[in-house]
């Protein structure tokens, strides 16, 4: 044997050694030295003693929250109640921050700068387009968030989400991708960067690149306040005030179900062109059910979760209010900036059920999605300043009720508009950080290619069909 | 959150050593001049955020499933006079086979050789815990078992022998329930028994039980001894190459391996890892 040492003998004589040992069943082997080891650790040091008792209702738990049929009418009715108490719960305060913040402090400011002569670019730079922006995403996102991740938070630390996980198991299952997937994609419903880093725990390549081509799918924390402002002013209101919230909450699910089933569609449809495989088997494990330490929760989703999603979205929106006021007051002919851009964008946005406003701001909310309703009011307002007859800082004291009536009377928006901006809003790129983070878990410039234009394509493809249905129909 | 005061000892501890010379300081994400590097291993779902939090501080998400930390999270705390440095690894099951989350956590413990592996290992579930357990012996004998979940262990009848679990595995075993910062002072002077070398390990070693295996193990450890003296974990090395691991040869022939028995590789590994940090609150 070469005893000289160097590297590659090394690897010579392993080489030759693993031939003798018998290649395959070395693995088989090593496992098998090593189960029967810690069988025998373990067998020696735990006795049982008294009653599982605890385990029968874990047990029986388990039957009901993963049976066939069942486990996914709790599903449903866990997703609605969970909107439910978010969009009801935040009614009230969104419209008390609404005042506050549109309202008197805005009022206040403008007072400030008049007493202290600012220029008027300068106090429409500062207020009404760095501040006016910030507190957009401030008074439509925190309440809804600060009610929204505790429940969801409450409902993952008592161990719901692997179930969750093991109901939609099947499904993927069928669809030739990973199981782990579904937990994946559970963390994209909190933000699709973490959702793609999360497939690090599916070890097929195959299967993980379809998880993080699907990933976006999953409506995260930027999103979820453009469905729920949509589906309140909008879907809300079309049922009787005593149903409204419920209709409102059931909107928002039937996008998070949509996505679910998209993402299903897609895997399936790569698991049978480019990304060809059978699904691998892997065993997934039920934690016990733990109660919920409620405080504590509270504690942490509010101080960790909400305010961090809320700062990142505060950071995304100074300096976008800044771009969205001066590209909607500098001018260049006729029109500003802004105006030249929805113009452009406008014919195909009205082709696809939107209109170029919305269009726009998609483009402005690449970084960050949560900007996306703040940027659309400040532009339709804006804009629509001259066909409205309202001056800048007239009618920035925008509840809920002033928000539609904006939309339908200066944006003229639809229930066509709202409910495409809903599907719009599930199917279209990801945002800046997760395509990097995309990028830099595949180191595929295809591959993020594929995962940033194949939602956009989707998004086209379905609002234009609805659009062009509702349209047949004479719906609008 | 568990409180500061919970982690310090109460006054019936206070005539023991071990608890009044200790005090624990959390120090955040603030992991500068460390003194010791502590690697957090363990299966998903054993409560590794748990026990990282409890003693750095930190509020890193803690979420009952499987698969929820997929990169590595740091964070230091003083205890005695010394820094230290902890690293939240991925939870994994096994340290054999190739999805990402279990290289990283492979990596860490092998490259970045810390000074101690804190092992959180579910009571409820000892067997499939101590497959994992069993192969970090494998690769480094500083090792910490932090017994965790005693209260779902207890509430399912269980009883778990600590002691002779921890005459099997040759390594301090602390019993805790993580939850309610129960065990912390315990498992914080354990580390610093094995930093110090106060605790004569005596690694379990997994009985392969075929004499061709134990032979070609054997054989190929003795060469790599010779060409790399000092190399902490030969034979686990000879075991991966054996099976051919890709990334462990790669490691032979671009000198990584090499650094290991200088102890140069927590350098270039940690320049190499920090790449793959990815710091996300949820």
């Amino acid at each position: 044997m070469a005893t000289d040492g160097s590297a590659n003998d090394i690897l010579q004589t392993a080489t030759q050694l693993r031939a003798q040992i018998g290649g395959e069943q070395y693995h088989d082997k090593l496992m098998e030295a090593i189960y029967t080891d810690a069988a025998q650790i373990a067998d020696q040091s735990v006795s049982r003693e008294g009653q599982r008792a605890r385990l029968g209702f874990d047990q029986l738990l388990d039957q009901a929250l993963t049976h066939r049929i069942f486990g996914f009418i709790v599903m449903g009715l866990m997703l609605l109640g969970v909107f439910w108490l978010t969009i009801a719960g935040a009614n009230v305060p969104s419209a008390m921050l609404a005042d506050f913040l549109l309202g008197a402090v805005y009022n206040f400011l403008h007072q400030v700068a008049t007493a202290l002569s600012f220029p008027l670019w300068l106090s429409g730079l500062l207020i009404d387009g760095i501040y006016l922006a910030t507190a957009w995403v401030i008074s439509v996102m925190l309440p809804p968030m600060a009610i929204f991740f505790p429940l969801f938070t409450l409902l993952e630390d008592f161990g719901y989400l692997p179930r969750v996980a093991f109901n939609l198991d099947r499904l993927f299952h069928k669809a030739g991708a990973h199981g782990k997937q579904s937990l994946s994609m559970m963390m994209g419903f909190g933000c699709n960067a973490a959702g793609v880093i999360a497939t690090r725990i599916i070890d097929s390549p195959r299967e993980r690149l379809i998880a993080i081509i699907t990933n976006n799918f999953s409506i995260c924390n930027g999103r979820w306040p453009t469905l729920i402002l949509m589906g309140t002013i909008f879907i809300g209101a079309t049922a009787p005030p005593a149903l409204a919230s419920f209709f409102a909450a059931a909107s928002v699910v039937t996008i998070a179900v949509i996505g679910i089933f998209v993402t299903l569609l897609v895997s399936a449809f790569l698991s049978r062109s480019w990304l060809k495989g059978e699904a691998s088997v892997y065993s997934l494990e039920l934690p016990p059910y733990r109660p919920p330490r409620i405080l504590q929760t509270l504690y942490t989703s509010i101080i960790d979760r909400t305010l961090i999603v809320l700062w990142r979205a505060v950071t995304m929106a100074a300096p976008a209010g800044a771009v969205i006021w001066l590209s909607s007051n500098i001018y260049i002919g006729d029109a500003s900036i802004a105006g030249h851009l929805v113009n452009l964008l406008n014919p195909v946005g009205m082709l696809l059920g939107l209109n170029g406003v919305i269009l726009v701001a998609y483009i402005v909310a690449i970084p960050a999605n949560e900007i996306v309703i703040p940027t659309i009011l400040m532009l339709t307002l804006t804009l629509g300043r001259n066909i409205a007859g309202a001056q800048a800082g007239v009618m920035m004291e925008l509840d809920e009720g002033q928000v539609y009536t904006v939309l339908t009377q200066v944006g003229g928006w639809t229930l066509l508009t709202a409910v495409n901006l809903m599907l719009f809003s599930l199917l279209h790129n990801p945002c800046s950080t997760t395509i990097l983070t995309i990028w830099k878990e595949t180191k595929n410039v295809r591959w993020t290619v594929v995962a940033t234009i194949l939602p956009i394509v989707l998004g086209v493809g379905v609002t234009f069909t609805t659009a062009t249905i509702a349209r047949l129909l004479g719906w609008v | 959150m568990t409180t500061q005061t919970e982690t310090l000892p109460t006054t019936a501890c206070a005539t023991c050593p071990a608890f009044n010379s200790a005090q624990l300081r959390k120090l955040g994400i603030n992991t500068e001049d460390w003194d010791y590097v502590v690697a957090l291993a363990g299966n998903p779902n054993t409560g590794k955020s748990t026990v990282f939090n409890a003693l750095t501080g930190l509020r890193q998400h803690v979420g009952n499933w499987p698969g929820k930390t997929v990169a590595r999270a740091e964070g230091g705390f003083r205890y005695d006079d010394a820094n230290y440095k902890l690293v939240d690894l991925p939870g994994t099951y096994s340290l054999l086979s190739t999805s990402v989350d279990e290289e990283i956590a492979r990596d860490f413990i092998l490259f970045g050789q810390p000074d101690v592996t804190i092992v959180v290992v579910d009571a409820t579930r000892l067997e499939r815990n101590l497959n994992l357990c069993l192969q970090i012996l494998e690769i480094t004998d500083r090792v910490v078992v932090a017994l965790n979940l005693m209260d779902e262990a207890n509430r399912h009848g269980l009883k778990v022998d600590e002691r002779h679990l921890m005459r099997q595995l040759g390594v301090p075993v602390v019993p805790m329930v993580a939850r309610r910062g129960e065990g912390i002072p315990e498992l914080l002077n354990a580390v610093r028994q094995v930093v110090r070398g106060e605790f004569a390990v005596r690694p379990h070693r997994i009985q392969y039980r075929d004499s061709q295996i134990e032979n070609a193990v054997h054989n190929l450890a003795a060469q790599l001894d010779a060409r790399f003296p000092g190399l902490p974990n030969a034979r686990w090395v000879a075991l991966r190459l054996l099976e051919g691991d890709e990334s462990i040869e790669r490691a032979l022939t671009e000198g990584t391996l090499g650094d290991l028995q200088r102890g140069e590789a927590i350098k270039s590994q940690n320049e190499r890892m920090t790449m793959g940090v990815v710091g996300y609150g949820d």
